[in-house]
């Protein structure tokens, strides 16, 4: 090695951003773990090896450190690039440090959506209530190339074109023809639902769980339907009738 | 009171020139001053099909710069009254087109009294579109009963709400029309084609007018003469159903079913 002896800076901030996955473990079970998580490295080839991974425990009061630290060896041994440990109360820099992982906070906006269960069930639970302030009422045709988003929930009472896109972090709700996407829940809220008088949408999603529109059930297209999350799968069930 | 009328539709070759030179005849055949504006700089061809493409000397991008005043940029129309061509330039590019030199071109024009004045849009969504669009009170969009023109339409409607004049000023959107050309009912019946009612369902405006399919309109493109003047074919006639509209006479829809043709019909009808 060589010892500069210049006055000249060693280092400089770049401001850069950084796309970083987050691994959100619901079970720390490292036989389940490596099974699935190996089959979804195989479907999806190398997105999970290449990008930096962020875990989350799901119920970080239950998760002990024996748990977590064969829960970090499995991921490591099958090439996960973990880089950090989501920071909670119980889950703090020591233990991370104990992990030999980072600690970040990824509480902002995302306390909303665990503060609450997701709904197993679909329609017995009430939606999570959104402000009313941050409720966005769109009245004119969201045409294609348009992006609306809104903080609480949307609704549209015109049709939503192809190509275009609704946004937000509560329930969507379509008084009209979707054609376009929509994607509820976008920060992370698994109680969001989808509301829509005619369906016949390119992509719908809540939570980040989606469907393009391949995968629509048929039965329910332009159709009403809402469509809920039932565990990690979209449920879809008549807007009118019972479900 | 000066009325600027924008015609556009995102996807290019769907009869925006055919319309722009076919509505400021027909405006200014009832007696309207009308000027109509090819904002397609470096792609010229309103003055083709406007037949006046051997008397152009200055262009609107001369008239920006200065290099011309609006009266001589301006040419006059040899067969109607009270009509007006102010060419593109074709060599240069859009980026040519200055908002504060537009603006300067429309102010000549509302100081000369012009009733109508129709901008003529380049295809796509880029500058010059956002330019023949900007200062806008009132838009036409035309489009054909195909998926990939009325998505382009769609994305156009979206643009005119946002990136007028009128809308950035917080006025709301300027009024949209849907011009339908290139109507085939026959190809409709066919299941080819999307009827108007599919159309209209997808865009939600109102509908100006359905200008059906028509060999009159490319023979009036080859001659420079206004397909609206041929008031024996049907596009002409349409064209003139379209026009009385827009100054807000009512018309039935006309050509939108297929005509039983007979033997001779078939033969020799076109």
């Amino acid at each position: 090695m060589t010892v500069s002896i210049e006055e000249k800076a060693s280092f400089e901030f770049k401001g850069r951003m950084l796309m970083a996955t987050v691994l959100y473990l619901k079970d720390l079970d490292s036989r389940s773990l490596h099974q699935q998580i190996s089959q979804r490295l195989e479907d999806a080839a190398q997105w999970l090896l290449d990008a930096p991974v962020v875990v989350d425990v799901a119920h970080p009061e239950e998760a002990s450190q024996v748990e977590l630290l064969t829960a970090v060896d499995t991921l490591r041994g099958l090439g996960v690039n973990l880089v950090a440990l989501a920071r909670h109360p119980e889950l703090d820099d020591q233990v991370a440090a104990m992990l030999g992982l980072g600690s970040i906070n990824l509480a902002n906006g995302r306390d909303v959506a665990r503060s609450e269960p997701p709904a197993r069930t679909g329609n017995s639970k009430a939606a999570p209530a959104a402000a009313a302030e941050d409720t966005l009422v769109v009245e004119q045709p969201v045409r294609s190339g348009q992006q609306v988003y809104a903080r609480g929930d949307l609704i549209v009472l015109a049709p939503v074109s192809t190509g275009a896109e609704l946004l937000a972090e509560g329930n969507i709700h379509i008084y009209s023809t979707l054609r376009g996407r929509a994607l509820a829940g976008v920060r992370g809220n698994e109680a969001a639902r989808i509301f829509c008088q005619d369906l016949d949408a390119e992509l719908v999603s809540i939570a980040g769980h989606y469907r393009v529109a391949e995968d629509l059930p048929d039965a329910y297209r332009r159709k009403p339907v809402q469509m809920s999350l039932d565990g990690d799968a979209m449920s879809f069930a008549d807007l009118m009738g019972k479900s | 009171m000066t009325k600027i009328v924008v015609v556009t539709s995102g996807k290019g070759g769907v009869g925006k020139t055919t319309t722009s030179a076919a509505l400021a005849t027909g405006l200014a055949m009832r007696g309207h001053k009308t000027t109509v504006i090819d904002f397609d700089v470096g792609l010229r061809n309103l003055d083709l099909i406007m037949g006046c493409e051997r008397r152009v000397v200055y262009d609107l991008v001369n008239v920006i710069n200065g290099d011309a005043n609006l009266k001589q940029g301006l040419i006059k129309d040899k067969r109607v009254e009270n009509l007006f061509i102010l060419p593109a330039s074709q060599t240069r590019d859009k980026d040519a087109l200055s908002q504060e030199g537009v603006e300067k071109v429309l102010n000549g024009l509302r100081d000369m009294e012009m009733e109508y004045v129709i901008c003529d849009s380049p295809a796509g969504i880029e500058k010059g579109a956002l330019m023949a669009a900007y200062f806008a009170d009132e838009a036409i969009v035309v489009t054909n009963p195909e998926v990939s023109s009325v998505r382009d339409s769609d994305r156009i409607l979206g643009i005119l709400s946002s990136k007028t004049r009128k809308a950035e000023l917080g006025e709301g959107d300027i009024p949209a029309r849907l011009l339908l050309t290139r109507y085939s009912p026959e190809r409709v019946e066919r299941g080819e084609m999307l009827s108007v009612e599919d159309v209209q369902e997808i865009l939600a405006v109102d509908l100006l007018g359905v200008i059906p399919e028509s060999q009159a309109v490319l023979n009036a493109s080859n001659s420079g003469a206004p397909v609206i003047l041929d008031l024996e074919s049907d596009a002409g006639l349409a064209y003139a159903d379209a026009v009385a509209r827009f100054i807000g006479e009512e018309r039935p829809h006309r050509f939108l079913t297929a005509a039983k043709k007979g033997l001779f019909g078939r033969l020799f009808g076109g």
